[in-house]
C-alpha cells in the first residue's frame, strides 16, 4: 500500500518523529509511561517555599539538580532543554547543536520573583530611596544584569536556540493554558505551507511559586484538597473542586512525512489537524453555550478532515475545575453526538497536576505514547463520577485499546481554545 | 509564492503621545517641528519617557466601566486602538465577520500593583529569611487582586479585545520583545497569503509609564540616562532607549476579499521576514538583515525606497543597523531614513506595527516624513516613495524587516 505523503486536501502530512516529557512523575518518557499506567500521582505537599497561610498547599513539582537554586527562568529552562533533547535524539535529526528547522515554544510569563525582588531591594545601591525608585537605583548600578533574563521575554527560546541549534526566529508563544498546542498547531501550519521540513516544539511551564500559587488561588482555581495531594485533582467527578498546579515540559520533533521518509526516520505518528476558537464571554470562563470549545473542536475536526465516527479517544483538558470539566464535556456532546458514549476520555491532569502553559505540549506526547503503545493512561481519583456529564471516563485504571486518532484539547484563561486531532501512522 | 493572496492594511488604529488616530499622526509627524518630541522628564528620574497623550477617552470604543475595570493601561490604549482599526477598516461591530477575524497580538507583560509590592518590600526587609515566606505568603494572599494578575498576563490583552470588539476567530499572543511584533505581522500574512485566513488584527500596545517596566529594561542596561536626544545620537554616550506608550493595530486583509466588500487599501505588505543572529561579533546583526532582504525577494529591486527605521538606540544593534541601511541606501535608490523612535519613543512589542502604521500612512498620503532628527542621517526628500522598508531590530535579539508597498504601484508592476 502507498503511503501518501499529502493529505486529503493535498496539503503535505505532518509527522512526529521524536518526543520529549518531564513532569512530576518523572524525567523521560519511559519513566512517566510506566508511571502514567501505573495510576501514579504526582502531586505532593510543596516544600519548595513555606506554605503556612495559604489555602492550597500542593503542587506537582519537579525536582531540579540538587546544585541549582529555584527560579522559574531556571527550571522551565531546564526542563524544556531535557524535553527537546529526548525528543530530538529519538528523532535522530540534524547533528548535534544543528537542528534543521524553527523552534516553536510555549514559554511562562518572564518576571521577577520575590527573592530577586528582595536582592536588589537590599543593595547598597539605591537604599536612600524606597520602593521601585530603590529597585531602579540597584538596577542602574549595573551589578544586576544577570537577572535580565527573567524578564526578558525572548530569553527562554534564545537559550533553547543556541542550545540545539534551530534556524530562523524562534517564536515563543503565549495562548495561556493552551500554548503548548500552539506550538503544535503554528508549526504544523509552516510545514505545510513549506516554510520548513522540520520544526522543535517545545511547552514548559515550572511556575510554582508563592505568587504563581496564590494568583490563582485567589482565583478560586485551585483545590484546596491538601491532605491527600494525590486524591485532589479529579476530572470529571462529582467532588472536583479545582485544578492542581503543576510543571512540566513536552517537546515533538515534527516533519513532513517526506522529509521523515527520506531520511528513514521511525514515525511515531501524525498531526493531522488543529483547531482554534477564541472566546468573548469572559476572562476566565467560556460562554455558557459551548460554542467557542465547540467551535475549536469542529475546526480541528474540519482541519483534519476527520469524522466523528474516526476518533477513538479523547485526551481532555480536564482540568477537574467545576467549570471547564462541565463545559468540555458539554462541548464534546454537541460535536461528536451519539459517537462520544463509545470514545473513551481520560484526563492526565488527575495524575499530573496542570502544567499551564506546558499542558497542551505534554498532553500530545502522552497521546502519541497512548496511540504507540495501544494503553489508555487512567483519570485517577474517579470514584464519584459527576452524573451531568455523559462520558466515558478511564476510570482509575488504564485500559487496552486500539487507538487511532485521538481528539486533544486545551483550554485557557483568556478564550482560548486550541484542539488536536493526533493519529497514528498512516 | 506565485498564487499567493495579496496582503492588504486596510484599517489602522494609534494612540500615543502624539495623539489618537491616523489623522492626529500624520498632522503631527508630517509637519517639521516635531524633533522637539513630547516627553515627560519629571516623573521617572533619571529617565525620560513619551507619556501617552493627555484626554485619551476610551469609554466609546469600551463602553463597559465593569471592562475597563478589569484592565491595565496597556489593555485599555490596546483595546481602544484596536477599536480604532477595526472602525478604520469600516468592520467595527460587523460581528458576524468578526467572529471570522484573527487576532494576533505581541505582548510582553502587563502592570503590576507598584504600591503593594513597594509595601511588601519594606515590611520583608525588616524580617529574618524564616519570617519572610510566610509574611510574604500572608501579604499576597491579602493584597493581590485577582483582577490585576489578569491585567498582567500576556495574552490577557488578546482576550478583552475578544471580550470588547468580538474578534474571535482565533486568537494568538506572541512573546519577545521588539520581534515579537514582526513575527505577529508574519504569521499573519502568511496565512492571508495561503489563505487560511481572510482578515486579521494584529498589533501591540505598551504602557511606557510604569517603574516596573523601567526596572526590567534597565536590568538589562537598556535604559537611555541622559538628557534627551534623538534615537542615532546615543551611540557614543553608550545608546539606551526612551520608552514611549503607544499601542497600534492594523487589519490585514486579503485583497480580494477588501475589493468584495469595497474596501479601500492604505498599501500592501509585500515581503516580511526575520531571523535571529547570536550577536556574538561585531556585523552579525548587519549579515543577518542581509540575508532577511534577500530572503523577502527584495534583495534584488531597483525601485526607490524609502526607510522607516524601528531602531530603538539601543547599542551595538542601532549601530550595526545604521551600518546596514547606509550600505543598502547607497547601492540602491534609497530616498531617505527615518527613526520614528525619536518621534514616539521606543514601544518594544508595540514597535513594528508602529512603523508598519505610519509606512501606510505616508504611501496612502502620497508623500514622506521630514527628519525627525537634524543630522546628515536624516535628509529631506522630495521624491514620493512607492515602497518603504520598515525595520525592526530587537533591542537584543531579532532581525527583521518587512517592505510596505503603495497598492497601485504594485497594480502596475512597479515592483
Amino acid at each position: 500500500m502507498t503511503r501518501a505523503l499529502t493529505d486529503r486536501q493535498g496539503r503535505p502530512v505532518i509527522v512526529v518523529t521524536g518526543m520529549g516529557l518531564v513532569t512530576s512523575l518523572g524525567w523521560g518518557k519511559s519513566q512517566n509511561w510506566s508511571r502514567l499506567i501505573a495510576g501514579h500521582s504526582g502531586v505532593t505537599p510543596i516544600t519548595r517555599f513555606p506554605t503556612d497561610g495559604l489555602r492550597t498547599t500542593i503542587a506537582g513539582t519537579i525536582e531540579a539538580a540538587a546544585s541549582s537554586t529555584y527560579s522559574a527562568f531556571a527550571l522551565s529552562l531546564a526542563i524544556a532543554e531535557a524535553a527537546a533533547d529526548e525528543a530530538i535524539t529519538q528523532a535522530g535529526i540534524g547533528s548535534p547543536g544543528r537542528f534543521p528547522g524553527p523552534l516553536l515554544i510555549a514559554t511562562p510569563p518572564s518576571e521577577l520573583e520575590w527573592p530577586q525582588l528582595r536582592k536588589l531591594y537590599e543593595a547598597a545601591a539605591g537604599r536612600d530611596k524606597s520602593g521601585y525608585e530603590r529597585l531602579l537605583g540597584a538596577a542602574r548600578s549595573g551589578t544586576f544584569s544577570e537577572l535580565a533574563r527573567h524578564i526578558e521575554f525572548a530569553s527562554i527560546a534564545d537559550a533553547v536556540q543556541n542550545h540545539f541549534g534551530t534556524t530562523g526566529e524562534p517564536l515563543s508563544i503565549c495562548t495561556a493554558c493552551a500554548s503548548g498546542a500552539s506550538t503544535l498547531q503554528m508549526a504544523a501550519e509552516r510545514l505545510r505551507r513549506g516554510d520548513a521540513e522540520a520544526a522543535l516544539c517545545v511547552g514548559t511551564d515550572a511556575t510554582v511559586h508563592p505568587e504563581g500559587l496564590i494568583r490563582f488561588s485567589l482565583l478560586s482555581a485551585l483545590s484546596t484538597r491538601n491532605d491527600a495531594p494525590e486524591q485532589a485533582s479529579r476530572p470529571f467527578t462529582r467532588s472536583r473542586d479545582g485544578f492542581v498546579i503543576a510543571e512540566g515540559a513536552g517537546a515533538l520533533v515534527l516533519e513532513t512525512y517526506a522529509h521523515a521518509k527520506a531520511r528513514g526516520a521511525a514515525i511515531l505518528g501524525v498531526v493531522r489537524g488543529a483547531g482554534e476558537k477564541a472566546d468573548s464571554f469572559h476572562r476566565t470562563r467560556s460562554k455558557p453555550d459551548g460554542s467557542a470549545m465547540i467551535g475549536a473542536i469542529s475546526k480541528a475536526l474540519r482541519d483534519a478532515d476527520a469524522t466523528p465516527e474516526e476518533i477513538d479517544h479523547v485526551n481532555a483538558h480536564g482540568t477537574s475545575t467545576p467549570e471547564n470539566d462541565k463545559m468540555e464535556a458539554l462541548s464534546l456532546a454537541a460535536v461528536l453526538g451519539s459517537r462520544l458514549a463509545e470514545v473513551p476520555v481520560t484526563s492526565n491532569k488527575s495524575q499530573l497536576g496542570h502544567t499551564l502553559i506546558a499542558a497542551g505540549a505534554v498532553e500530545a506526547v502522552i497521546a502519541f505514547l497512548t496511540i504507540g503503545n495501544g494503553v489508555i493512561p487512567p483519570t485517577i481519583n474517579h470514584n464519584d463520577p459527576d452524573p451531568d456529564l455523559h462520558l466515558d471516563v478511564v476510570a482509575n485504571t488504564g485500559r487496552a485499546a486500539q487507538v487511532r486518532t485521538v481528539l486533544s484539547n486545551s483550554f485557557g484563561f483568556g478564550g482560548q481554545n486550541v484542539c488536536l486531532v493526533l493519529a497514528g501512522e498512516p | 509564492m506565485a498564487d499567493a493572496v495579496d496582503v492588504w492594511v486596510t484599517g489602522i488604529g494609534l494612540v500615543s503621545s502624539l495623539g489618537e488616530g491616523t489623522e492626529a499622526h500624520w498632522s503631527a509627524l508630517s509637519s517639521a517641528g516635531v524633533t522637539v518630541p513630547r516627553i515627560d522628564v519629571d516623573r521617572f528620574p533619571p529617565y525620560c519617557v513619551h507619556p501617552l497623550a493627555d484626554g485619551l477617552n476610551v469609554n466609546r470604543l469600551i463602553p463597559s466601566k465593569a471592562d475597563q475595570k478589569q484592565m491595565g493601561m496597556w489593555q485599555r490604549q490596546g483595546v481602544h486602538a484596536a477599536g480604532l482599526a477595526l472602525e478604520d477598516a469600516g468592520v467595527l461591530g460587523n460581528e458576524p465577520l468578526l467572529d471570522r477575524t484573527e487576532l494576533v497580538v505581541a505582548a510582553g507583560n502587563g502592570e503590576r500593583d507598584e504600591a503593594l509590592d513597594s509595601r511588601i518590600l519594606a515590611s520583608l526587609a525588616e524580617r529574618s529569611a524564616d519570617e519572610a515566606g510566610s509574611a510574604l505568603n500572608a501579604t499576597l494572599m491579602a493584597g493581590l487582586r485577582p483582577t490585576l494578575y489578569l491585567g498582567e498576563l500576556s495574552n490577557l490583552l488578546a482576550g478583552n479585545i475578544q471580550i470588547v470588539l468580538k474578534v474571535t476567530g482565533s486568537s494568538r499572543t506572541l512573546k519577545g520583545e521588539e520581534i515579537a511584533g514582526l513575527s505577529a505581522f508574519e504569521d499573519a500574512a502568511r496565512r492571508i497569503e495561503t489563505g487560511d485566513a481572510t482578515m486579521v488584527l494584529v498589533g501591540g500596545s505598551l504602557n511606557a509609564e510604569r517603574h516596573d517596566i523601567l526596572l526590567g529594561c534597565e536590568l538589562g542596561g537598556n535604559l537611555w540616562q541622559q538628557p534627551f536626544v534623538p534615537v542615532w545620537q546615543r551611540a557614543e554616550a553608550g545608546g539606551g532607549f526612551v520608552l514611549g506608550s503607544a499601542a497600534a493595530f492594523v487589519v490585514l486583509e486579503a485583497a480580494p476579499h477588501a475589493e468584495a466588500r469595497g474596501a479601500k487599501p492604505y498599501a500592501r505588505l509585500a515581503g516580511i521576514g526575520a531571523n535571529r543572529a547570536r550577536r556574538e561579533a561585531k556585523g552579525d546583526i548587519q549579515t543577518s538583515l542581509a540575508g532577511v532582504l534577500e530572503s523577502i525577494g527584495f534583495a534584488g529591486s531597483r525601485a526607490p525606497f524609502a526607510m522607516l527605521s524601528g531602531a530603538s538606540g539601543v547599542e551595538p544593534a542601532t549601530s550595526e543597523e545604521l551600518a546596514f541601511l547606509r550600505s543598502i541606501g547607497s547601492e540602491r535608490s534609497a530616498t531617505g531614513l527615518r527613526a520614528y523612535g525619536t518621534a514616539l519613543g521606543h514601544a518594544v512589542e508595540a514597535h513594528f506595527p508602529l512603523g508598519v502604521a505610519l509606512a501606510c500612512l505616508a504611501l496612502h498620503r502620497s508623500a514622506f516624513y521630514p527628519p525627525f532628527e537634524s543630522s546628515d542621517i536624516e535628509q529631506p526628500i522630495e521624491s514620493v516613495p512607492d515602497s518603504i522598508l520598515v525595520t525592526c531590530v530587537g533591542h537584543w535579539r531579532g532581525e527583521g524587516l518587512a517592505i510596505v508597498e503603495r497598492v497601485s504601484a504594485a497594480a502596475e508592476g512597479a515592483v
